[in-house]
């Protein structure tokens, strides 16, 4: 009886992350259309672990066993398509043959394992695919992640989960979309293609209003280790996925100081710097620094060296504001959005005063439903003592935000006025 | 001797779990059967699938069994061994199954020696 240790203690997310790269592995080895079949030997291959590690123990290497089994399940699916196929046509049973070579190789390598996750990466990232289907996908075939808890993640219903896994995959049937990393010229595109993708579920996590921080935490982390497989891959490892790599370092260093006890927001002048992660922050300056390399500046870089900026200074207001304000003139210039702009106005009533400010906030456009644009207002109002136009503002951002720690920290500033 | 009872509709939801989810249970598992080992009360333990044949009739009738949603099926046994049937309730008290609608039912084993 091997359960006798008590020491065998499973690794954090072993299954979920498992099963994303079993899914990988096992789809580019029986084809891009049989995706579904893969989920469903990996699915498989956990319950039978669910069905037997509990009574007989967890074996002594937890990941080479469900590797053995998912692959000895997709061997049977092959082997009774082939006496099957064998008997309708001799071609394809040819065909066949390739994919029986290729389930005969010793088990998985290491880098079979990477490679197949990045074919499916850019796969799942198509410019074709929407970025929700894409950020969707990401999570539930990269990811390991259930329907249920991809909709918890978004604050949407399965339902809607399920619409957008579906749409993906009718497009990749569509587009013929082919499960490899594009080379020579189309390597840049859609290698950009992808980096948005992850900034994206990176951001979803980040920002996410969601009441459950763990659940925001999961599209972090995994959003983090899909940019550190690109970086880890010579092919892929270009500057821009080492400036989203800092960025997302620097961003994940504050995760734990963002939100206090109670689940209320900190915001980053108020936030205790002692419990910003010093190694996040060294790690995102490690990427950083190697995102310097060539001439080429996305706006990761510019994003990564604002977070920098603000993980290095001692206290809020010994920020380097000016270069803070530097690099969102340098953002805005590259990708003008009234979003950026609105940011760029937080560092500019440090460097200039909330006047200009104020002059630069009320020029933009397209904002009227963001509720960060009327609480950055409110704001500016509040520091260049106009508290009317304060509380005007702070009351439309607490009208339109969904989140329950904003209202909270709206009411709160509302009160103080 | 501890059997393990589910409702079929417990032990078809527990298959759907996402992966996160399986791994969570089965570190409960694992945990509370570990506990046992590691008092050396433990004997044996084996899981049951959730299907097979229930023959009566000498044979004559084989049927699917009762393993029908609705039905109460046994998940499967752990055999421990307890001074009394007070300690092996006792050792069952923080058995994961308790966390769902599944009970579990104490049998003391016939000592033939």
């Amino acid at each position: 009886m091997s359960a006798s240790s008590g020491s065998n203690q499973l690794v954090d997310h072993l299954f979920r992350h498992e099963a994303g790269r079993m899914a990988s592995v096992l789809t580019c080895m029986l084809g891009f259309d049989r995706l579904e079949l893969a989920e469903d030997v990996v699915h498989d291959t956990m319950v039978q672990a669910l069905q037997s590690w509990p009574f007989q123990g967890i074996p002594d290497n937890p990941r080479a066993w469900l590797y053995r089994v998912a692959k000895n399940k997709a061997l049977d699916v092959v082997r009774r398509e082939n006496r099957l196929r064998q008997i309708s046509s001799d071609a394809d049973y040819l065909h066949q043959q390739d994919v029986n070579d290729a389930m005969a190789q010793p088990l998985f390598f290491d880098e079979d394992i990477t490679d197949s996750q990045l074919r499916m990466l850019f796969a799942i990232c198509h410019p074709a695919i929407a970025l929700e289907s894409q950020m969707a996908m990401c999570l539930k075939i990269l990811g390991g992640l259930s329907v249920r808890e991809i909709a918890g993640a978004f604050l949407t219903n399965e339902e809607t989960v399920t619409k957008r896994l579906y749409r993906a995959k009718e497009k990749i049937r569509q587009e013929g979309i082919r499960l490899e990393v594009p080379a020579g010229a189309h390597l840049p595109g859609r290698l950009a293609a992808v980096l948005k993708s992850i900034y994206l579920l990176f951001n979803e996590g980040y920002n996410s209003l969601h009441p459950d921080t763990l659940i925001r935490r999961d599209l972090c982390e995994e959003a983090t280790r899909l940019a550190l497989l690109l970086a880890q891959t010579p092919r892929t490892q270009v500057p821009a996925v080492d400036a989203l790599l800092a960025l997302m370092c620097f961003q994940a260093a504050r995760f734990d100081a963002r939100i206090d006890e109670d689940g209320a927001i900190v915001l980053l002048a108020d936030q205790d710097r002692r419990r910003w992660n010093p190694d996040l922050i060294r790690k995102g300056q490690h990427y950083l620094n190697g995102s310097a390399e060539g001439n080429a500046l996305s706006e990761y870089h510019l994003e990564a060296g604002i977070a920098m900026l603000h993980c290095v200074a001692p206290t809020y207001a010994a920020t380097e504001w000016p270069t803070v304000l530097h690099y969102y003139d340098l953002l805005l210039a590259r990708k003008p959005s009234p979003v950026v702009a609105l940011h760029r106005a937080v560092a500019l009533a440090e460097v200039e005063g909330p006047v200009s400010a104020i002059r630069a906030v009320s020029g933009l456009r397209g904002l009227d439903t963001n509720h960060y644009y009327y609480a950055i207002l409110g704001d500016l109002y509040e520091r260049n003592n106009q508290p009317d136009l304060a509380r005007q503002h702070y009351r439309q951002a607490l009208h339109l935000t969904p989140s329950t720690p904003e209202k909270k920290l709206l009411a709160r500033k509302l009160t103080q006025l | 001797m501890l059997i393990f009872h589910a409702p079929y509709s417990q032990e078809a939801a527990y298959q759907q779990q996402s992966p996160e989810e399986m791994q969570v249970e089965i570190q409960k598992w694992n945990h509370w059967i570990g506990g046992i080992a590691a008092q050396g009360k433990m004997v044996g333990t084996e899981a049951l699938l959730p299907f097979g044949k229930i023959m009566r009739k000498s044979g004559q009738v084989v049927t699917d069994g009762p393993y029908t949603e609705g039905k109460e099926i046994v998940g499967g046994y752990t055999v421990v061994t307890a001074a009394s049937v007070d300690e092996a309730v006792e050792l069952a008290k923080g058995c994961p199954i308790f966390d769902s609608e599944g009970s579990l039912e104490v049998r003391p084993i016939v000592n033939f020696g």
